[in-house]
């Protein structure tokens, strides 16, 4: 079928299989931020924003984006600049395989509430796992990254 | 691996039905489940031109499309108001916010799993679902129906007023549930129901009167008991048979315990 998106700001229009997954045909497109951690819908590292909603690209079959404009932390950078220094400075990231996944869902976390409570981030994040952590330094970064930005006022 | 030679997006219901007689075909969900199967599906058939995607509200209910997400179903705020929070309760665990965006209701409630949280809510409140094909069924009615070749269109619960509690019981934040309760109280008696036994979510049969007004916490433990007794469990990776009854009569009482509270508010 011919598939027609927007990824990254970018129209594409191509031939596609109807089983191909949406994760296979960003990082065909050069998105490797995009990665598979799971087999099971269950790690969130191939987080990307469909219509700025975060979704599992791994779950999803790249026919169903059609239409609509997807997002990889490729095309997010300017957004994601803004925390992940805090995150880094926390030490969160060890091995940093989980971190596209992370920064991702933080991203489409912090446009749906820019003023999150620790629970509210913990449930948020909660489908982002990470093997090498115990999550707090993921939420002491963005708790240092929402003070810096209010003390900016 | 799951292959999938075609991809269609029909227009009317109509010509999904008729697309899914054909046993190679299936209707697409989130394909979250789905997915985890193997085998080679002819055509995979994806409702979104239908509008089935939408929570409506009216005076006497809420029909809920197949395509409705479960993240939907978390932030809707009317349905959250109606049950207190309780469906909002019985998904916020479910995997994570991206996979509660891919999530339907649709293949939530059709799969009719043993684990499920969405099946346990909407049991304890007075939830019919409405087929292509075969009408309007109460959902307690549709459990208990074998899968055939016909399409979910929504969910439709109506606004019995009441009070409804939600209660589960994980080994870990977002792992399935060890087991699930909800118990309601849509006027006359209170309903209990109880999933992830790790059979299918039941109503629980048979249980004792409760008395009007303030249940004392001695009638709050004779009932509990009485629905770990009718409740049969079993064993699996994640629990023993023998702590799924306890944990059975322990969500219960704390449901009901919470149910009379809110009753006593209102
Ligand atoms: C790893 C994992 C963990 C999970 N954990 C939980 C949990 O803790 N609690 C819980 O409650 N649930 C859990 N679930 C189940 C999940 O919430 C969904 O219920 C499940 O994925 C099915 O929904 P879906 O939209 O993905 O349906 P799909 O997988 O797309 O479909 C499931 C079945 O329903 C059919 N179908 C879908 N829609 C319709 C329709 N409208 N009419 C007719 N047939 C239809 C499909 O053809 C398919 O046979 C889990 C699932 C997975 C994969
Ligand atoms: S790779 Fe998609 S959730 Fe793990």
């Amino acid at each position: 079928m011919e598939l027609k998106l927007t990824l990254n700001g970018k129209r594409i229009i191509e031939e596609i299989d109807a089983d191909l997954l949406l994760i296979d045909f960003v990082r065909a497109h050069g998105c490797k931020s995009v990665k598979r951690g799971c087999d099971t819908s269950g790690c969130g590292l191939c987080t990307v924003l469909l219509d700025g909603t975060p979704v599992l690209s791994c779950s999803m079959l790249a026919a169903r984006a059609d239409g609509h404009d997807v997002r990889t932390l490729e095309g997010l950078q300017e957004e994601a600049a803004d925390f992940v220094g805090f995150i880094a400075a926390q030490g969160a990231d060890q091995c940093g395989f989980c971190n596209p996944g992370f920064v991702m869902n933080t991203i489409a976390l912090l446009r749906e509430n820019p003023d999150p409570t620790d629970d509210e981030i913990r449930a948020f994040l909660a489908g982002n796992l990470c093997r090498c952590s115990g999550y707090d330094g993921q939420l002491r970064g963005i708790r240092a990254y929402l003070n810096a930005k209010k003390r900016e006022g | 691996m799951l292959t999938i030679q075609n991809y269609v997006r029909p227009e009317t219901l109509d010509e999904a039905w008729e697309c899914n007689q054909n046993r190679k075909n299936r209707i697409l969900g989130g394909m979250l489940w789905m997915r985890l199967g193997r085998g080679s599906i002819n055509t995979a058939i994806d409702l979104c031109r239908l509008g089935l995607d939408t929570i409506e509200e009216s005076e006497e209910e809420f029909s809920i499309g197949a395509q409705v997400t479960l993240r939907q179903l978390e932030t809707h705020t009317g349905l959250n108001r109606y049950t207190h929070g309780a469906v909002r309760a019985a998904v916020c665990d479910i995997i994570g916010v991206q996979f509660r965006n891919m999530a339907t209701v649709g293949g939530s409630i059709w799969g009719r799993f043993g684990f499920s949280d969405v099946l346990t809510v909407f049991l304890a409140l007075d939830t019919a679902v409405e087929l292509h094909r075969g009408g309007i069924v109460p959902l307690a009615q549709f459990v208990t129906m074998p899968p055939d070749r016909d399409i979910l269109v929504r969910l439709i619960v109506r606004k019995t007023p009441g009070a409804v509690v939600y209660l589960a019981m994980r080994n870990q934040r977002t792992d399935f549930p060890t087991l699930t309760c909800a118990v309601s109280d849509l006027g006359g008696a209170p309903r209990t129901v109880i999933g992830a036994r790790p059979g299918r979510a039941m109503i629980v049969p048979g249980l004792p009167a409760l008395p009007v007004g303030q249940w004392s916490q001695d009638a709050i433990s004779a009932y509990a008991e009485a629905a770990a007794a009718a409740v049969p469990t079993g064993s699996n990776v994640r629990a023993g048979a023998a702590y799924r009854s306890h944990l059975c009569s322990v969500l219960t009482a704390r449901a009901l315990t919470q149910l009379g509270g809110i009753n006593g508010w209102n």
